[in-house]
């Protein structure tokens, strides 16, 4: 039973870090971010059916942070957003990647 | 006092430079408000100062963390000199930022108060990231001090560059952040915990060694890690940011949030992993090989001085991966003097950099310089100063402290690396020497910008950091024992853990 969680989250976490590798618009690359942090949690309660209570609790740590990431990182889009009318990081080269 | 966890205080008192300054930053905060109210464009200058005593303030605590004494050497909040050791950094890189930044920070019409809440909040988090010892809480330390340096990366909501380069860094960052997070998940799994002590115990008695969860959460905890520290090829956020923030934020960036970063690294690799040296030993020596060659090589092409301080920084991260690699007590001592002089001189350069560039940060090429130490001896000679220590020159402590590394990685057996690191030095010659150059070598054209008188907190804090890098360059005798003393807190005997398991 725990070995199918952590299965899944594995294939999350990898489906994260290709959204992340592929796609250009900075909402879906934040999103895809959140899915890596997901499965994650995920392991997390898996691990805690076998070892104890704490991964629970670290689940609720991981969401309050995550949380505080998205209200920062959607905050940046926005003022990204009011300079060059655009979410698509292949506009954004001003600097040079 | 023997501080065993059993009552809240407890908590409270270990922590008590944290709870210092995290207060402070409050008080800022309100203070900061209730200014606004008053005067609505711009804080006073004032908050500069209170800022600044709150950093003291804090020192004074974590001096006196010395007095305290551990129960148990699997605590959560480490009471070691290394804390101490690395949080007195942290502090000092405060510092600096605050008096560095003020007049700078007016001139960009940039509110003083929220900057420097959101640096004393970095602070924090810094503090607790290195000075822990569950990766739970040292994660959570990571994102208190993350978070808030990508809001300062796009603090300047005028400049496209400024919100480009934190939407780059916030981007990777939560990105690195989410391997780091995924490592914790499989050593908690792996070895039943997540305190860098018992998992430690856990490998060392049960012979955890060679589970497959171990060594996947091990390699993309070094990921994380790799990403955080700009080591190559987890850097190509670094030159973006850094860039893009405004100047004194990208001396803060470069100088303190790296530095938690390589303290956190030692901290969990030599706690938690010396078991597994072999295997994590290599990673970063290949991480290592390919920072100082691929950062050197880089930063020789770079006209705009910003950008080359930036790869500058990459390349000096190499160099305390090797110190790193090395994982020893003479390594980690080493790494930890490299580390103060590292500090020292990229604020100070960063420094210069911002009283050059003037508003809205226009001369930041290197033909800027042209002159510049004729025009302006005090700036001339202390930028002087920090280039040649950051290319080791003789007499600065960067060359002092590379010797040192090197000693560590010869005795540890990596003369490959020792030879790199000798071979990338004289490559960053070349760039470092050619700003130093143009300032002493070129006449000042009609293009050159008018440097303004210097204001006193810069003033300060360049002549401190200039004489600083000198001093430990000359006699770095007594700050190396002290360093060794921090870094043997570190290396405890593995025997003194294994009756904690079970």
């Amino acid at each position: 039973m725990v070995q199918y969680s952590l299965w899944l989250s594995a294939v999350l976490f990898a489906l994260g870090v290709l959204g992340v590798v592929i796609r250009r618009n900075a909402i879906i690359l934040f999103m895809c971010v959140e899915l890596m942090l997901n499965a994650a949690n995920l392991a997390f309660v898996a691990f805690s059916r076998v070892v104890g209570i704490d991964g629970q609790v670290f689940v609720f740590f991981v969401m309050t942070v995550a949380a505080a990431e998205a209200a920062v990182g959607l905050a940046i889009v926005i003022s990204l957003f009011r300079h060059s009318e655009s979410v698509d990081t292949r506009n954004f080269n001003l600097l040079r990647w | 006092m023997v501080i065993d966890y059993s009552t809240q205080l407890h908590y409270v008192l270990a922590l008590l430079p944290e709870t210092v300054l995290s207060v402070w930053a409050m008080l800022v905060l309100l203070l900061d408000v209730f200014q606004k109210g008053e005067r609505s464009e711009a804080s006073s200058p004032g908050i500069a100062w209170i800022t600044l005593l709150g950093v003291l303030l804090a020192a004074a605590a974590n001096l006196w963390l010395l007095t305290l004494r551990e129960a148990s050497p699997a605590g959560v909040i480490a009471i070691d000199s290394f804390r101490v050791f690395s949080n007195f950094l942290f502090l000092l890189a405060a510092a600096l930022f605050v008096l560095i930044s003020t007049r700078y920070l007016e001139q960009e019409h940039l509110r003083l108060g929220e900057i420097y809440v959101l640096v004393l909040l970095a602070t924090v988090g810094m503090m607790i990231f290195a000075g822990s010892r569950d990766l739970m809480v040292i994660f959570l330390g990571l994102e208190l001090m993350s978070v808030p340096v990508y809001v300062l990366t796009g603090v300047n909501r005028r400049s496209a560059r400024s919100a480009e380069g934190a939407l780059k860094y916030f981007l990777l960052g939560a990105f690195s952040s989410a391997f780091f997070l995924f490592g914790i998940a499989m050593i908690y799994g792996g070895t039943r915990s997540t305190n860098l002590t018992l998992i430690a115990a856990a490998i060392g008695v049960d012979g955890l060694g060679a589970n497959a969860l171990v060594k996947i959460g091990m390699a993309l905890l070094a990921v994380g890690f790799g990403f955080k520290v700009a080591a190559v090829p987890f850097h190509m956020w670094t030159p973006d940011a850094y860039e893009g923030a405004p100047a004194p934020i990208t001396g803060f960036m470069a100088a303190g949030v790296k530095a938690a970063a390589f303290a956190a690294f030692l901290r969990v690799f030599l706690t938690a992993f010396p078991g597994l040296w072999e295997t994590w030993g290599a990673m970063v020596f290949w991480l290592a090989i390919l920072t100082m060659v691929g950062a050197n090589l880089i930063a020789l092409v770079e006209p705009n001085v910003k950008r080359m301080l930036a790869y500058s920084s990459i390349s000096h991260a190499g160099y305390l991966l090797v110190a790193l690699a090395a994982a020893s007590a003479v390594g980690a001592a080493s790494f930890l003097f490299y580390l103060v002089v590292y500090t020292l001189m990229t604020m100070g350069a960063f420094a210069v950099l911002l009283a050059v560039a003037g508003p809205g940060e226009e001369w930041l090429d290197v033909e800027s310089y042209a002159g510049l130490g004729w025009r302006n001896p005090m700036l001339g000679v202390v930028m002087t100063v920090f280039l040649l220590s950051l290319a080791g020159f003789p007499f600065t402590g960067g060359f002092i402290g590379k010797v040192f590394i090197l000693r560590a990685a010869v005795e540890k057996g990596f003369v490959v690396l020792a030879v790199v690191l000798v071979l990338a030095s004289l490559v960053s010659y070349w760039y470092y020497l050619r700003v130093a150059w143009y300032m002493w070598f070129r006449e000042a054209t009609a293009d050159s910008p008018t440097v303004p008188a210097v204001p006193l907190g810069l003033r300060i804090a360049l002549v401190a950091a200039a004489a600083a890098v000198v001093l430990l360059g000359v006699f770095p005798g007594a700050f190396l024992s002290l360093a060794e003393r921090s870094a043997a807190s570190l290396m405890q005997a593995p025997s003194s853990v294994i009756g904690l398991l079970h």
